[in-house]
């Protein structure tokens, strides 16, 4: 019952943020210069036919109002229609996000698959080489730029060794092969940076919390090492690293529109920026809007996900 | 082993710790890796300054018969697709990799700093405000508002460091938030309104000096954010556009012939990895150095 409740609580107090976020994207559109109406109109339009294509659009309207038919229609799922092609960008944004979500799991996956050993065996092991290289190498991890680390694989593993391919992208229903070939290398590119940030949190709380009485404890009781760190240790060293996690996921989403351009993934970052050089408002607007709601679901999941490892969370 | 992992209580720290050094200078000078990138960084502003002297051709001039060549005692990195001398252009671009990361945080702090402040120190409403909207616009991710800002302003240098600069805004208004509120419950403070100081000058002569330390840490980190940001935006070809050229641009513009001629986007992308690393182990150190202080003076 009190989980129930810690749950339903942190999804309602969710939905103002969702409306914040909203308006800002709204206010976006509003203090982009040019004329929206002229631009539907197209070009060499009469005044008459801009003046026609603002009553159309609802842009002779008070602010608040636009606002209000703007988000009615974007919780219908309408987010307008991208200039340049003509479809609704909601479908335009949903058959690339699967690309941008696998891509970013992808490198989730991957960041965690190196930062938890690497953080635990630096913790434990504080000072060796071990520990040394994890600090060196974090420190360069985070600071390559992540376009960067895609082109020196490309270089390396693709072009030079030619183990995986370069570019491209298959959807996994049709072959489940190739979309995990496609999607190692951009999954790596991104997944070194996650590593990067979260080894050294691992490292952190692992250090902090194999410190406390309760560990000592676990060892005077006879556990063993692997156990002491991982139900002990792991358990209680997670809530930061969710939290690092959580903040790592709206940074590969980030990070996404460079290493699609990189790896030629028709995603949502490659559209963005397609739309940027053919100012296509609406697909931009989608786009900010759609990762943003993903950025504040995620954090939801996280702040769940602390109810999970710290019970006390969830009453208090 | 176990031995090892599971120190004794109290053996972590040494039984005397070193008195730490007397000014916030003399700190971060004993601290080696701080130092050291604050060396090559000086050595990348000094060559950004002096980029015509230093530069062995012109950076713009190409030649159409020596495209795509590898490095030679000619051109010591290489030449691009047009011809011009890879070192050159990756010394003048230091010059606009540079700045451009300058304008960036001066905008998100011209920002950031008085919001903060602000925050801070009145609380109440303003504050849930504030800070509301500072959460809302930072569920955006960094890289994908600053696509879509320059999409709407249209791509250019100033614009993609405009929008950087808004995007960084709130990480600047939230480390100072964080500060003011707990300055703001100083005695001093509480002696200062005593006296009958002002809200203006209360904010303006005792906040904000206590409020630079980590101030400072995090511009530093975030010039290298913002260098990194002008990087992704200019290889994308949303920044700086031809024929001027950024680190950042100039990787863009090198990779479609990565395969002919790696070394032009290895040696663009080194030098960025290694400028952003400075700032990141300078902004470690000065953190480091303000910390101490700190702790001794409680």
């Amino acid at each position: 019952m009190n989980t129930f409740r810690y749950i339903t609580r942190r999804i309602i107090s969710t939905v103002p943020m969702l409306v914040l976020v909203g308006l800002i994207t709204f206010l976006l559109i509003h203090i982009t210069p040019g004329d929206p109406a002229a631009v539907v109109a197209g070009e060499n339009a009469s005044l008459q036919a801009i003046e026609e294509a603002r009553h159309r659009l609802g842009l002779d309207q008070p602010f608040l109002i636009q606002f209000w038919h703007w988000l009615w229609a974007v919780l219908h799922g309408d987010l307008g229609t991208s200039f340049t092609s003509g479809k609704p960008v909601t479908e335009l944004i949903f058959d690339r996000l699967p690309i941008t979500l696998s891509l970013t799991a992808g490198a989730t996956l991957i960041g965690l698959l190196i930062a938890v050993p690497l953080g635990v065996f630096a913790a434990t092991k504080r000072g060796s080489w071990l520990d040394r290289i994890t600090i060196f190498g974090t420190s360069l991890g985070i600071a390559a730029p992540e376009f960067f680390i895609g082109l020196l694989l490309v270089l390396v593993v693709a072009l030079e060794w030619g183990w995986l391919p370069a570019t491209g992208y298959v959807p996994f229903a049709e072959d489940p092969v190739e979309w995990l070939a496609r999607l190692t290398l951009p999954s790596v590119t991104l997944g070194l940076g996650v590593a990067a940030e979260l080894a050294r949190q691992v490292r952190g709380s692992m250090i902090d919390v194999l410190s406390r009485d309760y560990i000592q404890t676990a060892r005077a009781k006879g556990l063993s090492t692997l156990s002491i760190i991982v139900k002990h240790g792991l358990k209680n060293a997670a809530i930061p690293v969710v939290t690092v996690l959580g903040l790592q996921v709206r940074r590969l989403l980030g990070g996404t529109v460079i290493v699609e351009q990189i790896f030629a993934m028709n995603g949502v970052g490659s559209l963005a920026v397609r739309a940027v050089f053919l100012r296509d408002l609406p697909v931009l607007l989608g786009v900010a809007l759609t990762t943003a709601v993903v950025v504040l679901l995620v954090n939801l999941l996280v702040d769940m996900s602390y109810g999970y490892f710290d019970p006390k969370v969830r009453s208090a | 082993m176990s031995a090892a992992i599971f120190p004794a209580p109290g053996t972590a720290a040494p039984a005397v710790p070193l008195p730490p050094p007397s000014s916030f200078f003399k700190r971060f000078c004993r601290n080696r890796t701080a130092m050291i990138s604050a060396i090559i960084l000086l050595l990348i502003v000094l060559t950004a300054i002096f980029a015509p002297y230093l530069a062995p051709h012109d950076p713009a001039r190409s030649s159409l018969r020596n495209i795509l060549k590898p490095p030679s005692a000619m051109y010591l990195l290489g030449s691009d697709d047009l011809g011009r001398d890879v070192l050159s252009r990756l010394i003048f671009a230091s010059r606009l990799s540079l700045v451009a990361s300058v304008q960036a945080v001066a905008i998100a702090l011209a920002l950031g700093l008085p919001l903060g402040l602000i925050s801070g120190y009145a609380g109440g409403w303003a504050d849930t405000v504030i800070m509301r909207c500072n959460d809302a616009l930072m569920s955006f991710p960094a890289l994908i508002l600053a696509v879509v800002i320059v999409g709407l302003l249209g791509p250019s240098l100033t614009n993609a460091m405009t929008a950087i600069g808004l995007v960084y805004a709130p990480r600047i208004m939230r480390v100072v938030r964080g500060s003011t509120l707990s300055v703001r419950e100083e005695v001093y403070i509480r002696a200062a309104r005593a006296l009958g100081c002002g809200d203006a000058r209360i904010i303006a002569y005792h906040v904000l000096p206590n409020v630079t330390g980590p101030l400072v840490v995090q511009a530093t980190v975030l010039m290298g954010q913002a260098l990194l940001a002008e990087a992704g935006l200019s290889f994308l070809g949303l920044g700086t556009q031809p024929p001027q050229a950024s680190w950042g641009a100039m990787l863009g513009t090198a990779f479609p012939y990565m395969a002919q001629s790696p070394v032009p986007t290895i040696a663009s992308g080194l030098v960025i990895s290694v400028t952003v690393l400075c700032f990141n182990l300078i902004g470690d150190g000065i953190r480091d150095s303000v910390g101490r202080m700190r702790r001794s003076g409680d």
